[in-house]
C-alpha cells in the first residue's frame, strides 16, 4: 500500500518560504483552520469505532445510563456454557452456542460454495481471460456483488428452496426440506461472497510478476502447472486473507439469513432444518416484545458484541497474514 | 522436441496438456456459472413481478390488499434517506481522505486511523444499526421523555432524541459507508501524480490552494466512482435500518410529500421530512416478504425489480465515470 503512495510533497519547504513572504496572516490562519477541520473529518472514523465498542459494552456489561446491563442479570458462565437460547421462556436461558452454531453452519456452507467458485473465477480472470472477455466479465461480477442482501434472501426463499433443494433432496432422496432451512441460506450467502472472493483474489493473482510465469513456461510447464503450482502459491497469503474476509462477511450477513434460514434456536446437523443465526436473532430482538427488564433487547447487544468480536478477530488475523506472509517482489 | 523422447513421454505430455485444458474449462465454467446465477435471479424476480408492476405500483404506499400495495412511500423514504446520507458522507469522507493523503505525517495516530478504517469496513452492517439505535435514535437514553426543540419560530421542529426518523437513519447509514468512501477517495488522490502538486506549490500556491484547484479536480472522477458505489450499497442496505426503526409496512411518505411537484408548491414540508418517520425500498420489500399472504410475494418481486433498476442506474453512472476518467487521464 505504502509503496504506491506518492509521497507528500517534500518540496513544500521552499514553497512555504516563498509563500510566507507574500501571504497575509489571515491566509495562513485559514490554512491552519482547513487543516484542523480535515483532521476532525479523519477522527470521525476513530470516534465511530469507540462509539461502537462503547455502546455494545455499555449495554452488555455496565449500563452507565440507567437500568441493569445484560450481564448484570445473566451470568457470564451461562452465556458461555449453556447450550440453550430461550429468551422468551418463563425461565429464560441465554446460552450463545445455538446461535454461534447456526451462524457457523451458514457461513461454512457459504464458503464451501463461494470459495472454490470465486477462486476459480479469479484464476480464469487473471490467467486465462482475454482482455476483451475481462472487460465484459468484471462489470457483471460487480453487479452480482451489488445485489442487495434482501434480494438474495428472497431468491433463497422463493427459488432455491422450492425449485432446487426440494426436487433434489425431497423428491429424489426422500429427505425432508423445510421452507426455512440452513442450506438455502448458505447457498445464497455463498453466491453473495463469490464476487468478493473473486475480485480480492484476482487482485493478488495479478500482482504476481510476469517473470515468474514466464520462467514457469520456459521450464516446460503447462498453463495448469503455471497457474496452480506457481502463481497461486505465490499469492497464497493474499488468497487466504481474501477467504477469511469472505468468511467474516458471511458471518455478519443479516437479511439473506433472516429471510431464508428461519428462526428456530437449535443445534442440528440437519442442514434442511431451520436454525437461527446471531444476526437473525439481533433482528428478532428488535422486533420482539420485551419484558420489564428489557432482557430481550439487551441480549441483542450481547450477541452483537460477540459478533463484532468474531468479525474483528477474523479481520485482524487476515491483515496479519497479509503483512506477515506477503511475498514481496522487487 | 517430443521426437527426442520415448512414446511414453509423449502420452505424458498429452496427459498434462489435457489436464491443463480441463482446468481451464473448470475455471471458465465456474465464472460463467456465477454470472448465469445473476441472470437466473433477475429472471425469477422479473417473472414473479409480471402483472404486479404497473403504474399503480408507483402511486401508493403499503396496503393490506396486495393488489393496492405500492412502492411510493419506499421510493420517497429512500430518496430522503440517501439524499441526506450523501450530504453527510461526502464532505466528511473526502475531507478525511485529503487529510490522510495530503496532510498527515506518518505518525502512529495516522497509521492507527488507516488500520482502523479497514477494520471498520469489515464490521457487519447490523452492528452499525445497534450503534445508530443507541446514539442517534435514543441519544444514549439520557432523556426520559422526548422533547421537541422548536427553531426559527416553530418553522423547524426537531425531536430530541431523534427517534426513528429519517435523520437518524441517514446518520447511521453515513457512518456505515464512510470507510468505503474514505478508502476509495484515498486511492483516487494517490493516483494524482506528485509532479502536479510540486508544480502548483512551486508557483506559490498554498497547500490548500493546491488541493482545491489541482488535486481534487484531477481526482474527482475516481472519488465520484467510489462515492456512487458506496451510495448504491446504502440504497440496498436493510439490516441497520431495521435496527434504527424504519417502518416495514407503511403508507407514510416523509413530510407528507408524495409527488415531486409538492417540493415546489409546498416547500414548507421539506424541512419536516428529515424529522419524519419513514420506510425505504429494501425495508418495504422485507416487510412484504414477511407477510403470510402469498400474493405479497409478488408485490415483493415488483419492489425488487424497481430497486434493481435504481441500483443499475447508479452502477451504470459509476461505470461511466470510471470510463471517462480513464479516457481523460494523459499524464
Amino acid at each position: 500500500m505504502s509503496d504506491s503512495t506518492p509521497e507528500r510533497p517534500k518540496g513544500e519547504k521552499p514553497a512555504n518560504i516563498a509563500i510566507s513572504a507574500s501571504s497575509s496572516p489571515p491566509k495562513r490562519l485559514n490554512e491552519k483552520l482547513i487543516g484542523l477541520s480535515l483532521f476532525l473529518c479523519a477522527t470521525v472514523s476513530i470516534l465511530t469505532t469507540i462509539a461502537i465498542i462503547a455502546v455494545l459494552v455499555n449495554e452488555s456489561f455496565f449500563n452507565v445510563t440507567g437500568g441493569e446491563a445484560f450481564f448484570q442479570q445473566v451470568s457470564f458462565s451461562q452465556f458461555l456454557f449453556d447450550t440453550e437460547w430461550l429468551p422468551d421462556a418463563p425461565e429464560p436461558r441465554f446460552g450463545i452456542w445455538p446461535l454461534i452454531f447456526g451462524t457457523v453452519a451458514v457461513a461454512g456452507i457459504a464458503c464451501l460454495i463461494g470459495v472454490p467458485v470465486g477462486l476459480a473465477s479469479a484464476i480464469y480472470l487473471s490467467e486465462y481471460a482475454q482482455p476483451k472477455e475481462r472487460t465484459f466479465l468484471k462489470p457483471i461480477l460487480e453487479l452480482l456483488a451489488g445485489v442487495p442482501t434482501v434480494v438474495y434472501g428472497y431468491f433463497g426463499l422463493v427459488f432455491v428452496t422450492p425449485y432446487v433443494l426440494k426436487p433434489i433432496f425431497e423428491a429424489v432422496l426422500g429427505m425432508e426440506v423445510g421452507i426455512y432451512n440452513v442450506a438455502s441460506a448458505g447457498i445464497v450467502v455463498g453466491i453473495m461472497i463469490t464476487p468478493m472472493v473473486a475480485s480480492l483474489s484476482e487482485d493478488v493473482l495479478r500482482a504476481v510478476p510476469r517473470g515468474l510465469r514466464d520462467a514457469g513456461y520456459a521450464l516446460g510447464g503447462t498453463q495448469y502447472d503455471v497457474s496452480l503450482k506457481i502463481v497461486v502459491p505465490a499469492a497464497l497469503s493474499g488468497i487466504l486473507a481474501a477467504i477469511l474476509l469472505a468468511f467474516a462477511r458471511a458471518i455478519g450477513e443479516t437479511m439473506a439469513v433472516t429471510i431464508a434460514c428461519g428462526s428456530r434456536r437449535q443445534m442440528t446437523f440437519n442442514i434442511f432444518d431451520s436454525m437461527q443465526t446471531m444476526t437473525g436473532y439481533i433482528v428478532d430482538s428488535s422486533f420482539g416484545e420485551d419484558d420489564a427488564q428489557g432482557l430481550v433487547v439487551k441480549s441483542g447487544f450481547a450477541v452483537a458484541l460477540t459478533l463484532f468480536g468474531m468479525t474483528l478477530l477474523i479481520n485482524i488475523i487476515s491483515q496479519y497474514i497479509m503483512r506477515r506472509y506477503r511475498e514481496v517482489y522487487e | 522436441m517430443s521426437a527426442a523422447f520415448s512414446t511414453s513421454s509423449d502420452s505424458e505430455i498429452r496427459g498434462r496438456l489435457f489436464l491443463s485444458a480441463l482446468f481451464r474449462l473448470v475455471c471458465r465454467v465456474a465464472i460463467y456459472m456465477a454470472i448465469s446465477i445473476l441472470i437466473v435471479l433477475l429472471s425469477v424476480v422479473t417473472y414473479l413481478s409480471i402483472g404486479w408492476l404497473d403504474w399503480g405500483f408507483f402511486q401508493s404506499g403499503h396496503s393490506t390488499f396486495p393488489e393496492k400495495a405500492g412502492i411510493l412511500s419506499g421510493l420517497w423514504g429512500t430518496f430522503w434517506l440517501i439524499g441526506m446520507t450523501t450530504v453527510f458522507t461526502l464532505p466528511v469522507g473526502v475531507g478525511a481522505a485529503v487529510y490522510l493523503e495530503e496532510y498527515a505525517a506518518d505518525t502512529r495516530l495516522t497509521r492507527f486511523i488507516k488500520l482502523n478504517l479497514s477494520n471498520l469496513a469489515g464490521v457487519p452492517s447490523i452492528v452499525y444499526g445497534m450503534l445508530g439505535l443507541m446514539v442517534f435514535v435514543k441519544f444514549f437514553g439520557v432523556l426520559d421523555a422526548p422533547v421537541n426543540v422548536k427553531l426559527f419560530g416553530g418553522a423547524l421542529n426537531i425531536p430530541v432524541p431523534f427517534g426513528p426518523t429519517v435523520i437518524a437513519g441517514a446518520l447511521t447509514m453515513s457512518l456505515l459507508i464512510l470507510p468505503v468512501v474514505i478508502i476509495a477517495s484515498q486511492e483516487a488522490l494517490r493516483a494524482v501524480p506528485k509532479s502536479i502538486r510540486v508544480a502548483s506549490l512551486a508557483l506559490g500556491a498554498t497547500r490548500w490552494q493546491t488541493i482545491w484547484h489541482q488535486v481534487l479536480p484531477a481526482s474527482l472522477p475516481g472519488i465520484a466512482t467510489g462515492a456512487i458505489l458506496a451510495i448504491s450499497r446504502a440504497i440496498g442496505e436493510t439490516a441497520p435500518l431495521i435496527m434504527v426503526g424504519a417502518i416495514t409496512l407503511t403508507r407514510i411518505c416523509p413530510g407528507g410529500i408524495e409527488s415531486p411537484s409538492q417540493l415546489i408548491t409546498e416547500p414548507g414540508r421539506i424541512v419536516d421530512a428529515p424529522f419524519d418517520m419513514y420506510t425505504a425500498m429494501p425495508i418495504a420489500i422485507y416487510g412484504w416478504i414477511r407477510m403470510p399472504v402469498k400474493e405479497f410475494s409478488n408485490v415483493a418481486a415488483a419492489g425488487i425489480v424497481v430497486l434493481m433498476i435504481v441500483l443499475t442506474c447508479f452502477n451504470g453512472l459509476a461505470v461511466y465515470y470510471r470510463h471517462r476518467a480513464r479516457k481523460k487521464v494523459n499524464w
